[in-house]
């Protein structure tokens, strides 16, 4: 079993290879690995509780860590209450961490 | 150790840079040792379209001599012995036949990548 | 908290992208852990420690140009720079000559290395971890 980062710095508001991504994510994990899809950027937007929220919420029940970048959120105005369910809040320093532990990580 | 590298982004400045600079950086490593993949994904898997021509262009008189030619360099990433990857589920929904794919390059479902990606020890996205 | 080599290939312009500030958040956290790192900087990414940056007043701020404090990349690099060697690590940073050239950017700060593709590619193989940072 491998250890995944995949991060995610856009949306799928502006990017069709988003959701593909999101996929991947899904994939590596029906696979056996430790997966997490951290968001930065304009990749947090979703994160918000709406319908493209859900397919987040959905990768979280899969077995995906989903994350999102305090910063990112803070940024865009996103409070605590209005992430969705299944997406924790973390600082930037958790991809330092998953690079030290020496996940593979993939910058989309 | 072996890298995947994903090529992703496609058409951003080769007219400029006379290649993609991702396959070029590919090209590049491979020069310096490195054991690479290419994994060609989104828009890139048009990259090993056959019938691609930049050619022609000129600005204020300045004739682009040497315009990209993207195919011939993914079929030379294959000639070096580079396991070249295309996501055939994006090539299907740009309308791209297996016909229209130089030679070598191996199609693959986006379902099927975790095994490329285990196959590797780092995957790196362009 | 044991000292890592870690190396990032970072290719956007300045002040085109989000990722630059991350790339930079980034690397502000490995200096912070005295880490060791290696950025490759690639096609626009060469300009990021361009010595010839220069602040600017921003009318639409109201600001003089002593007000607006504009932040210069290349101000970012080489406080990183005193940082990384004050904590304990060190920041190794070399533009892709063939890009600095195609772009005239050539007078960098001091401490910029000059390199190809190769030296990602070795940094990469000595190190215990590697983030390409693509443009997209």
């Amino acid at each position: 079993m491998a250890k995944y980062l995949l991060i995610e710095s856009r949306d799928p508001f502006d990017a069709a290879e988003v959701g593909n991504h999101y996929e991947v994510a899904e994939t590596l994990k029906k696979a056996g690995n430790e997966v997490t899809l951290f968001l930065v950027e304009n990749g947090v937007l979703p994160a918000r509780k709406s319908p493209a929220s859900e397919r987040l919420t959905a990768l979280s029940k899969a077995g995906v860590t989903v994350l999102a970048d305090a910063f990112s959120l803070k940024e865009r105005g996103i409070g605590d209450g209005s992430v969705a369910e299944g997406i924790g809040t973390s600082p930037l320093e958790t991809v330092i961490d998953q690079l030290e532990a020496g996940a593979k990580a993939v910058w989309h | 150790m072996k890298v995947l590298q994903v090529i992703e982004t496609a058409y951003r400045c080769n007219l400029e840079e006379q290649d993609d600079p991702a396959v070029w950086i590919t090209h590049a490593m491979k020069g310096a040792g490195a054991d690479l993949g290419v994994l060609l994904t989104g828009n890139a898997v048009n990259y090993a379209v056959k019938a691609q021509d930049a050619s022609g262009l000129s600005f204020g008189g300045k004739v682009q001599a040497q315009p990209p030619n993207i195919a011939r360099d993914v079929a030379k990433l294959v000639d070096k012995g580079i396991e070249v990857h295309l996501v055939s589920d994006d090539a299907a929904a740009r309308g791209i036949e297996s016909s229209d794919l130089i030679e070598g390059v191996k199609p693959i479902t986006r379902r099927e990548l975790a095994a490329l990606y285990d196959a590797h020890d780092q995957v790196w996205n362009w | 908290m044991a000292k890592k080599t870690l190396t990032f290939l970072m290719m956007d312009a300045p002040f085109e992208s989000p990722r630059t500030a991350t790339a930079f958040r980034l690397l502000e956290i490995c200096a912070e852990r005295g880490h060791d790192v290696n950025v490759f900087a690639y096609e626009g990414a060469v300009a990021l420690p361009f010595s010839k940056q220069k602040p600017h007043a921003n009318a639409v701020h109201g600001h003089d140009v002593d007000e607006e404090e504009h932040p210069l990349p290349k101000d970012w690099v080489a406080g990183l720079q005193n940082k990384f060697a004050d904590k304990g690590g060190k920041l190794e940073w070399t533009n892709c000559g063939l890009c600095v050239d195609e772009r005239g950017v050539g007078e960098a700060i001091d401490g910029i290395g000059r390199g190809t593709p190769g030296d990602h590619w070795k940094w990469a193989e000595s190190s215990d971890n590697t983030l390409v940072i693509g443009t997209k």
